[in-house]
């Protein structure tokens, strides 16, 4: 599939694949469009969305011999690692961590030698070697690398020259969104953002949820659907080395606040189906559900968790997603959700449809029952 | 009274008047207040100011009327305290002093008193409105003033401009009815402020309100239930003891 190469002309108005794998093998994919959502999910579903907001996590800079680099921020080092993070206590349901603010000064990010966002992720050259301590000149704030990663000698850890207020406010200064060679012009922060962002904690916009305007999310609740939210600190999609690339997500952290803890519960005690926003969602509540043996708590954590094709999702029935193909990774990730054959039809259809693809693509939506006959008429 | 204790509460035009009064109401009472202002030094000395009283209190040194500002206030705002709770758009711009009749006031005047008055407070409202939405709870105050709703002569641009603001507030409010978010304007009357004192600069200071008892009063309506004021309503705060709510 192609990738979209600038927003649609209205966010919540895009195409959308229906992939029931309840349906007949026959009759189990249909396309439709966004706005026609409400017509596909039933009263006593629940939709669970990402509510991290993007953050302006690419910050050109130098290096201490002035040469020019750039660095991706991927995730806030744990609470703890950088001595003024760690205040709250992780693991209480409520921790000053979980709803208060963030007031570390670390951060893990991915370095990049010269070049900017039109050139590929995979083509950009990678830093000049840099020891632990180097300092890197990011304009209005510094940093200095406080750690390197066994996993590549692009993955660091940097020590920002200040914290909290002054920390975030050089941060939204110095830094844009993560940019994408394929698109046509650059992406301003407002347009990496869902319309229900709130904690800056996504490195790169949990894209899933662009479609999803107030139009679309009150005339699901109007029908009986609910919405429920948790915080994902989606991480980077890509970093320019294999091995790396490999090895993501990286464990990435969550808080699941009590209120969606309860509507997940009442929603499958009720018959309802739990609907992920994304895999991002799909992570932190299978994620967190695994930790504690199945069953899914309230409060902050860090998940590892890998969707693979053999992961069958304990809690999450069904997943709105992005458009993809193969090759792309994130259409291995739906195989968790529908069988290999039904999928495979689907992206044959998408490729010829001509559906696109990437974070201001197109949309997939995987539901059991989304085209039972009720939905199946409404739709145009 | 430490009731707000929790309360995520940005509060715009934070550095002076009403605003810094807000602030400093807001961190006596318990809530994690964030100021935005256009320069730092006067908005961090009223951080320090709260911080001094025991309460919490952060920076954001931005002009409402930037149209990039919106998603960076909301991103560190949040960032710093987490979902914001409380928005009060606070911030306005009279416009130049002394105030100039309508034939001889600047296109460019009016537009930015448009954009710090109205866009500004439309913008952060996006931005922030929306979490509010998802998460089902979240206030929304808009600082308005009876120039919206008397034809003051010389008060053309301001009075035009919060005359929208008001009318953007009822939609909000019209809309977002049974989402579980309150959007509220409110008219704080003539003040001891220095933006009253540019635009009329002769006045008797001794009639003029408090700023820390209008800012009292303030919070007394974001404390009462929200069935206690109706959507949209547009309230008439001064210092004397009582409220007075025009129709919703």
């Amino acid at each position: 599939m192609r990738p979209a190469t600038s927003y649609p002309d209205r966010r919540d108005d895009v195409r959308l694949l229906v992939i029931d794998p309840a349906a007949p093998a026959s009759d189990g994919i249909r396309e439709t469009r966004t706005p026609a959502l409400p017509e596909l999910l039933a009263a006593g579903d629940l939709l669970v969305v990402n509510d991290a907001a993007t953050l302006p996590a690419a910050l050109p800079g130098r290096d201490p011999a002035g040469a020019a680099i750039e660095a991706r921020l991927v995730a806030a080092s744990a609470p703890g690692a950088g001595g003024k993070g760690g205040e709250g206590g992780e693991g209480s349901e409520r921790s000053e961590r979980s709803e208060g603010g963030d007031r570390g000064d670390r951060f893990w990010a991915v370095l990049f030698g010269a070049g900017d966002w039109r050139a590929r992720t995979e083509d950009r050259p990678p830093p000049p070697p840099l020891p632990v301590g180097a300092r890197l000149d990011f304009g209005p704030l510094a940093a200095t690398i406080a750690g390197r990663s066994p996993l590549s000698p692009r993955l660091v850890e940097l020590r920002f020259d200040r914290a909290g207020d002054a920390l975030w406010s050089a941060l939204y200064a110095a830094g844009r969104p993560v940019q994408y060679s394929y698109l046509a012009h650059d992406l301003p922060l407002w347009a990496v953002q869902t319309v229900y962002a709130a904690r800056p904690w996504a490195f790169e916009m949990p894209s899933a949820g662009r479609p999803l305007s107030w139009e679309i999310l009150l005339a699901l609740r109007r029908k009986g659907v609910r919405w429920a939210s948790l915080t994902h600190a989606a991480g980077l999609s890509s970093t320019g080395d294999a091995a790396l690339d490999a090895a993501l997500p990286l464990p990435e952290r969550y808080d699941i606040p009590a209120a969606t803890v309860r509507a997940v519960t009442e929603t499958r005690a009720r018959g309802g189906r739990v609907v992920a926003v994304g895999t991002t969602v799909v992570r932190a509540l299978e994620g967190a559900a695994r930790t504690a043996g199945g069953v899914l708590r309230a409060g902050p954590g860090t998940t590892d968790l890998r969707i693979t094709p053999d992961f069958r999702p304990q809690i999450v029935d069904g997943i709105l997603s992005g458009a993809h193909a193969p090759p792309e990774s994130h259409f291995a990730l739906l195989a968790a959700f529908a069988p290999p054959a039904l999928l495979a039809a689907a992206a044959a259809h998408a490729e010829a449809a001509g559906f696109l693809t990437h974070e201001l693509g197109d949309a997939m939506l995987i539901l059991p029952g989304a085209l039972a006959p009720a939905a199946h008429a409404a739709l145009p | 009274m430490n009731d707000l204790d929790g309360i995520n509460a940005l509060v715009t035009g934070g550095s002076q008047g009403l605003g810094r009064a807000l602030g400093l109401a807001l961190g006596r009472a318990g809530a994690r207040v964030v100021l935005v202002a256009r320069h730092a030094e006067p908005l961090a000395a009223v951080v320090a100011e709260i911080r001094a009283a025991g309460g919490e209190a952060h920076a954001i040194a931005a002009d409402v009327a930037d149209q990039e500002a919106a998603f960076k206030i909301a991103g560190q705002a949040a960032a710093l305290v987490g979902p914001i709770d409380l928005l009060v758009n606070n911030a306005s711009t009279l416009g130049p002093v002394p105030l100039r009749l309508l034939l001889d006031t600047d296109c460019e005047d009016l537009e930015r008193a448009l954009a710090v008055n109205l866009v500004g407070p439309f913008r952060l409202t996006k931005a922030i409105a929306g979490p509010m939405v998802l998460r089902g709870r979240g206030t929304i105050v808009n600082i308005t003033s009876d120039a919206a709703t008397e034809a003051y002569a010389r008060w053309g641009a301001y009075g035009a401009s919060k005359a929208a603001l008001e009318q953007l507030a009822r939609i909000w409010a019209a809309e977002l009815g049974d989402t579980g978010v309150r959007v509220l304007t409110v008219d704080p009357g003539e003040m001891d402020t220095r933006m009253h004192a540019d635009a009329i600069p002769d006045a008797d200071r001794a009639q003029l309100g408090d700023p820390a008892r209008v800012a009292a009063r303030i919070l007394a309506l974001v404390r009462a239930p929200v069935a206690g004021t109706p959507p949209g309503a547009r309230i008439a705060v001064s210092s004397a003891p009582l409220l007075t709510v025009e129709g919703s």
